[in-house]
């Protein structure tokens, strides 16, 4: 039996039944720009972000089923350009001020917009007023950073069985909720040992009383570009800290 | 009042008899709702976490479901609670300044509850009365033709707190206005005649009736039915609960169309019909109707109907005594979200979730409603069916043209004589069309609505046929004396509201675009602007998730290629300008400070030497 190939870029990549292209090309240690993908947890494909063109179509590369012999189309000048514009689109819709966030160096957000060279926001900010909850003992909350990844809203439902997460409302006006009657995490089951605690993408969901630990500039992504780290993405789990 | 009730502890007795009534079912998560807000006036707190625990579902499901539908209310709404339909067509009947009467008489801002609680006055999507508007819906219900006189007396009603079975009966009176008669409107249909034709051919025969027919559906994809009855015919039943399902798609949400209103008011009997019929041929149980909140107020008579079906045996078990033929409808009520209309995100609302439509594959055909092998149609497509079911797919196929077999219900509304349901069969030219209507001035015709095609003068020629101009039924006519920016603009204020905000793309990129236009609209506009809409128009074309974030551009993308001078008069430069205005940031702080002199501005306002006009 013949092992089944895509044509990623015009190099072969081989998969097994089931692997999604995303799936194929991490394993082959190729890049594909993503944020709400992750190796733990169930697809969804919203952030868009791992468009590709496969078979001369548009497609989430996180959702696509690999077939054999597909031929895939990743780093492009056109798909990079339309995946800059979505991370300019995430940086206005939220309030993203990298300077002051805990999570610069660490975050998926600020290194892709640096592999992507994305140079600034672009668009007119929407600077929307997003309150922070900070009465969790253990755990704030910036909503201001959320990017609607839904990782935690996974990780809460799926592995930890608490539904801790949830979204609510709808076109800009999405946001993340959490499930208690007052709308506030410390009136939840949540807790720094849930999976949901260490998921977060970006700079919204943040250990209190361990700010810095690792020195801006030493960190993750300050030492090494996002795209450069594929075999530790594929790999990554939710309990690597930091 | 609300408030009270959950502070009396009401909720534990006016709650229970509504979950009882849904028997605790979480997939009825959205009528629940429906029926509790209507108890409580709004969805408070204490109510969404009562609603949670009594169908075992995690709060933050039960409020993200709530906050997700326009009609769903978490704050407390006036007691009167006014909704002016805001498509372009109620636009151009003048409901802009209708609203502004109204909210001057009655002291309140537009989008607020007045102080007293009494009143709110707002706008919401397309209500589907764009032959008899300015349309409105006051708590739900639909009212036509608004007038001054009328909204004065309506400021009059509400001021006085009449209840609304005391308001002129008129004003709620809804017209079909159908003035074009064909194959499927033109004559009336009895009560399971043609569920007793498909029952007589067979399951087998119906099918190849229904292939031969080449029928497509008409709610604009154009996918073709016996194929999708094939597939969940032949797909297999899995897990505790093995069945197929039949969905009706009532959810008519798209701007200017109002076609299946006509069919659920006056042709409920042959849709039913239709619906059995799609049930019979697949081997289903149930059948599930999806009506659009907006047309809550069809539910009486629709449920009426269903229940005479049972009392004659066209529903029920031994369906015309039929030994393998159990099957009984069911109608669910939408909530106000245009993305249901695609048919994942109904399956999705249908189970009692966010209208977020589906990762395809899999297709509903295999897996739909509840994981299981499910036909979604349009209500008009089921319709067709039945008329398929009486009459033969081959009489079937000599109407309309080769690829696009039968008749199409257009709704026609906008700057003609005679707005309301046509029927021709497909391939009927639109000049013909506009010709009939007596639309005499006409420069621009959007086919199906916001997310089809804009056709100007010189494209009147083309045929409606799923070859050349595919609609799902709306046909909105522009006269020469229409500003064609404003109308994409309306459309792009739409998809933006509409958006179920799942992907990146679509949630940013609309409110982008409508932002845009806002600029280009209030003077501030540059061809810079004109080039952020095509590039986004590029980018959610290709990376949207589904077909409404691919589609939100259309409108815009037309308008500027065949209108582009209804955009660049309006610009105030070629080069870029910024939105933000410095001098207008400050009104605020002049207003404070209570002053108005040249220090107190920037820019030109300051009249400072060496700055120019």
């Amino acid at each position: 039996m013949s092992t089944q190939h895509i044509l990623l870029d015009g190099l072969p990549v081989s998969f097994t039944d089931g692997q999604t292209i995303m799936q194929a090309a991490m394993a082959a240690d190729i890049f594909i720009p993503h944020l709400c993908h992750h190796p733990e947890f169930k697809p969804q494909g919203s952030c868009k972000l791992c468009t590709v063109k496969a078979n001369g179509r548009y497609v989430s590369a996180c959702t696509m089923p690999a077939r054999d012999g597909m031929e895939v189309e990743n780093n492009s000048p056109d798909l990079n350009d339309k995946r800059r514009t979505m991370l300019q689109m995430l940086f206005v819709e939220g309030n993203h001020f990298c300077p002051s966030c805990e999570k610069s160096g660490r975050c998926m957000l600020q290194a892709l917009a640096y592999e992507l060279e994305m140079l600034t926001p672009h668009f007119p900010q929407f600077y929307p007023d997003r309150a922070v909850d900070a009465s969790h003992p253990e755990v704030l909350l910036d909503f201001n950073r959320c990017i609607l990844c839904e990782l935690c809203v996974r990780a809460s439902r799926d592995v930890d069985g608490k539904n801790v997460f949830a979204l609510s409302g709808r076109g800009i006006g999405k946001h993340l909720i959490v499930n208690s009657e007052s709308g506030r995490l410390a009136d939840t089951d949540f807790s720094l040992a849930d999976k949901a605690a260490h998921v977060c993408p970006v700079g919204v969901i943040l250990r209190k009383r361990r700010g810095f630990a690792v020195p801006i500039g030493s960190r993750r992504y300050d030492v090494q570009p996002i795209g450069m780290q594929v075999e530790r993405l594929a790999r990554r789990t939710t309990t690597e800290e930091v | 009042m609300s408030q009270d009730y959950a502070e009396a502890g009401q909720l534990d007795s006016r709650l229970p008899p509504i979950f009882e009534r849904y028997r605790y079912e979480a997939r009825y998560l959205v009528q629940i709702l429906r029926e509790v807000q209507e108890a409580l006036g709004h969805l408070p707190a204490a109510a969404l976490s009562a609603v949670a625990r009594a169908l075992c579902l995690p709060r933050a499901r039960v409020e993200g479901v709530a906050g997700f539908y326009s009609f769903f209310h978490l704050t407390p709404v006036g007691r009167y609670r006014v909704l002016f339909s805001d498509n372009i067509t109620d636009r151009m009947l003048g409901s802009g300044e209708l609203i502004d009467r109204l909210c001057n008489k009655l002291w309140v801002e537009r989008g607020k509850v007045s102080e007293d609680r009494l009143v709110s006055v707002d706008t919401t999507s397309c209500t589907g009365m764009c032959d008899q508007g300015p349309a409105l819906l006051v708590n739900g219900r639909p009212l036509t033709r608004m007038s001054v006189e009328r909204i004065d007396r309506i400021s009059e009603l509400i001021r006085k707190q009449a209840p609304l079975s005391d308001w002129p009966r008129e004003y709620f009176l809804i017209e079909d206005n159908i003035r074009r008669y064909d194959e499927l409107l033109g004559r009336q249909w009895p009560n399971g005649e043609a569920l007793k034709a498909a029952v007589a051919r067979g399951r087998e025969a119906m099918l190849a009736e229904m292939k031969l027919s080449n029928l497509r559906g008409r709610g604009g994809a154009g996918f073709t039915t016996h194929i999708k009855w094939e597939s969940a015919r032949r797909a297999p039943c899995a897990g505790e609960t093995p069945a197929r399902y039949v969905v009706c798609n009532a959810d008519e949400g798209e701007p200017g169309t109002f076609k299946d209103r006509v069919l659920l008011s006056s042709y409920a009997d042959l849709l039913f019909d239709g619906i059995s019929i799609a049930g019979f041929t697949i081997g289903a149980t149930l059948g599930l109707v999806y009506l659009r909140g907006e047309y809550a107020y069809l539910l009486p008579a629709l449920n009426e109907n269903l229940a005479r079906r049972r009392r004659d045996g066209l529903l029920g078990t031994r369906v015309l005594g039929e030994d393998d033929f159990n099957f009984d409808i069911e109608i669910h009520l939408g909530a106000g979200a245009y993305v249901c209309g695609e048919e994942t995100a109904l399956l999705e609302s249908l189970e009692g979730k966010r209208g977020v439509p589906r990762i395809r594959p899999p297709f509903p055909a295999t897996e739909g409603y509840l994981g299981q092998p499910t036909v979604v149609n349009n209500v008009e497509t089921l319709c067709k069916a039945a008329l398929i079911a009486v009459n033969g797919g081959a009489w079937f196929a000599g109407l309309g043209t080769k690829q696009s077999t039968g008749t199409k219900l257009l709704s026609i509304s906008g700057d003609v004589e005679t707005p309301g349901i046509y029927e021709y069969p497909f391939g009927v030219s639109v000049a013909q069309v506009l010709n009939d209507c007596g639309a005499g001035n006409a420069q621009a015709v959007q086919v199906s609505g916001p997310s089809g095609t804009c056709l100007a003068m010189h494209e009147f020629s083309r045929r409606i046929a799923f070859e050349d101009v595919p609609t799902a039924g709306a046909f909105m006519v522009f006269g020469e004396h229409r500003d064609m920016f404003e109308v994409a603009r309306n459309f792009a204020h739409f998809f933006a509201h509409e958006s179920c905000g799942f992907c990146t793309p679509c949630r940013v990129g609309t409110s982008l675009v409508a932002n845009c236009m806002d600029k280009i609209a209030s003077g501030q506009g540059s061809q810079h602007d004109i080039n952020e809409i095509f590039k986004i128009h590029r980018l959610l074309h290709a990376a949207s998730h589904c077909g409404l974030g691919q589609s939100a551009c259309n409108p815009l993308f037309d308008t500027l290629n065949k209108f582009r001078p209804a955009y660049e008069r309006r610009l105030r430069s070629l080069a870029f300008k910024p939105a933000f205005d410095l001098d207008q940031a400050l009104a605020s702080a002049r207003q404070m400070t209570g002053r108005d002199d040249p220090a107190a501005h920037f820019g030109l306002a300051a009249g400072l030497p060496g700055v120019e006009a």
